[in-house]
């Protein structure tokens, strides 16, 4: 990478001071640049990730001092943690429903905004608003829209004579109310793909219309190839969010189940009947609840394991992440 | 700038099929279809403002009934009650849950960036032998749940430093750098030309000057955007306060408080929603005040590396 790599290690000594006293500045100032990070990198990352795999291995209430246990916690985890593959099984069903409606939904609302002519700010705008609503208040208003009580969503579905799921409430309904929730923050989606769809060249489409393709061949030939790394990187993206989803489903859970806040009560994370549960949640389950430090630290590392599985997918495919322009 | 790309886009392209239009059957159709296609586009975008728009206003009517109707199933208030929102906002602790947030997001912001503009600018434009691993190790940093080394994390903060009661253990961090913003940054200051920081350094300009009087200023957008993501992380966060600041109501942020203020009111959505409302909508002004920023900053994000 730098050019010492090249040079052949008996001519090293020939090389004149003055270009030696400028590597050694060259070097001084990249870890300036660089020492933040350096620091960071290792006090808030590596330490911490050497530490979890420690504790793994220990068992540690946090009060009293750790001890050796081996295997113990993982093969807890694996097979007598009730929480541990409903978890996962969940995490499953979110990569395979959630992100994938969201990839449709958003390229959807992605070519539909870049077709509207009236009003396309405004539009826009809508559109792309409920992405910002924070986490907490967004999760809160749905589940007040969705409470199988006074909610309007309810409502309006009796005022037609349709069927009304108990949604928060029911575990065949959680899930798919907090992939409505997720499709309501579409806007950072929506943006990547209008975007990537305005960056298609404009003869490409004159072109096929020349050979008489329809809107659909002009999509599926046309409009999909040129487009198609941004939906891998929607993909991909939206696999390693599902594996970070916590404080979703475990504020819709608490609000639905009505234990919050109270002093005393403690929530137990999944409800209703773990349909919510996630391994975010988990850690926070067996490490600050249940003070099963060595079981936090499995789970952890069972994150871990998976979202840098995605992270090197990313890393492989896209060339662009790592581009440089020298 | 995106739309304006876009309104050219249509303009030529009316401008194509409008040349040839005589007012033959065939022309008539093309006409039609046009219209047509108009119609359905627009109903379309308006069924799905519903869908985005509609949660905000059910929210906003039912923030503003009375006790006795927020236990019904009206959607339109009888009668306006302004004075849940004065209730909320009067709440013992909202006000200090705002002042929290307030700190925890802009403090936040303002070491972020301070630390990761150099970080970024040396990946960006430094050579030097490990770069590409320091480049992945930060897109790693960047895609890992917090919750990997949070109990680590959590036991060198409470036990070791005896803070956690208190949101430094979140502000702290980001004077070494957030991941997310090197990586952001990096993949702005690349498309700046080299040529200006090398012109400078002719004129005997040292790496950091540079950094502070050629590129910073034109990277002001991308700054804007990582600046803005940087505070609505903050401002978002839940996890982080929940571990670390939940022990202590004093420091509570608005996203953990909103969360404990629906268990205090739990039989009444009104004033539950009145404070969702009040958290709502700072983030809304703010969004209608640096809309440009946002969407470039979003489309800054990795897809055209």
């Amino acid at each position: 990478m730098t050019s010492t790599a090249t040079i052949p290690t008996g001519r090293r000594r020939t090389i004149d001071p003055g270009l030696r006293r400028k590597r050694r500045r060259e070097a001084l100032r990249n870890l300036a640049f660089l020492s933040p990070w350096l620091i960071g990198v290792s006090v808030f990352f590596l330490y911490p990730l050497i530490s979890t795999v420690y504790f793994s291995f220990m068992r540690y209430d946090g009060f009293t001092a750790p001890t050796w246990t081996g295997l113990k916690n993982w093969q807890y985890v694996f097979t007598d943690y009730p929480f541990f593959w409903p978890a996962l099984r969940n995490t499953l069903w979110l990569v395979v429903v959630m992100v994938t409606l969201r990839v449709i939904f958003g390229l959807g609302i992605g070519l539909l905004i870049t077709k509207v002519k009236t009003g396309a700010g405004l539009f826009r705008t809508a559109f792309y608003l409920p992405y910002l609503a924070p986490p907490v208040a967004a999760t809160m208003a749905f589940a007040f829209l969705l409470n199988p009580g006074t909610g309007p969503v309810n409502n309006i579905l009796a005022r037609i004579g349709l069927p009304q799921p108990g949604w928060f409430n029911d575990p065949a309904w959680s899930k798919p109310a907090l992939t409505m929730l997720a499709l309501w923050g579409i806007g950072d989606l929506m943006v990547i793909f209008m975007a990537s769809l305005l960056d298609v060249p404009q003869e490409q489409y004159e072109a096929a219309s020349l050979d008489g393709a329809g809107p659909w061949q002009r999509f599926r030939y046309v409009t999909l190839p040129n487009i198609s790394p941004i939906v891998l990187f929607a993909v991909v993206t939206g696999v390693i969010q599902t594996m970070q989803y916590y404080t979703q489903p475990l504020v819709a859970g608490k609000v639905a189940s009505g234990v919050i806040g109270g002093s005393g009560q403690q929530f137990e994370p999944g409800y209703p009947d773990k349909s919510t549960l996630t391994l975010p949640q988990l850690v926070y389950h067996l490490g600050f609840q249940r003070f099963d430090t060595g079981g936090a630290c499995v789970i952890a590392l069972v994150l871990f394991a998976l979202a840098m599985v995605f992270t090197a997918l990313l890393m492989r495919r896209g060339s662009g992440f790592l581009a440089t322009n020298d | 700038m995106t739309l304006s790309r876009a309104q050219r886009a249509n303009i030529q392209h009316s401008r194509l099929t409008a040349a040839p239009i005589r007012l033959t059957a065939a022309g008539r159709a093309a006409r039609r279809t046009k219209t047509l296609e108009w119609i359905g586009v627009h109903s379309l975008a308006i069924a799905a403002a519903l869908f985005f728009v509609l949660p905000f206003v059910f929210v906003f009517l039912t923030a503003v009934m009375s006790d006795q109707q927020a236990l019904t199933r009206d959607l339109w208030p009888n009668s306006w009650h302004w004075e849940n929102l004065r209730t909320v906002w009067e709440t013992p602790g909202f006000l200090t849950w705002w002042k929290n947030t307030l700190i925890y997001a802009g403090l936040g912001t303002a070491l972020t960036l301070l630390s990761s503009i150099p970080v970024a600018y040396a990946l960006a434009r430094f050579k030097f032998r490990g770069r590409n691993f320091a480049l992945m190790l930060v897109i790693s940093t960047m895609m890992l749940p917090p919750q990997v080394v949070i109990v680590p994390m959590y036991l060198f903060w409470a036990k070791q430093l005896h803070l956690s009661g208190t949101l430094w253990p979140l502000i702290i961090p980001m004077a070494f750098t957030d991941a997310f913003s090197v990586f952001l940054l990096r993949q702005f200051l690349l498309t700046i030309p080299k040529d200006y920081v090398d012109a400078a350094k002719v004129d005997g300009c040292g790496d950091f000057r540079a950094l502070v009087r050629i590129v910073l200023p034109m990277a002001k957008p991308a700054i804007a955007a990582v600046a803005l993501f940087q505070f609505f992380y903050c401002w978002n966060d839940y996890f982080g306060p929940q571990i670390y600041a939940s022990e202590n109501p004093a420091a509570w942020t608005l996203s953990y408080g909103l969360e404990s203020f629906k268990g205090a009111h739990h039989t009444n959505w009104n004033l539950t929603m009145a404070a969702t409302l009040l958290v709502l909508a700072p983030v809304i002004i703010l969004f209608f005040f640096a809309q440009k920023a946002f969407i470039e900053g979003v489309t800054l994000t990795g897809v055209k590396g």
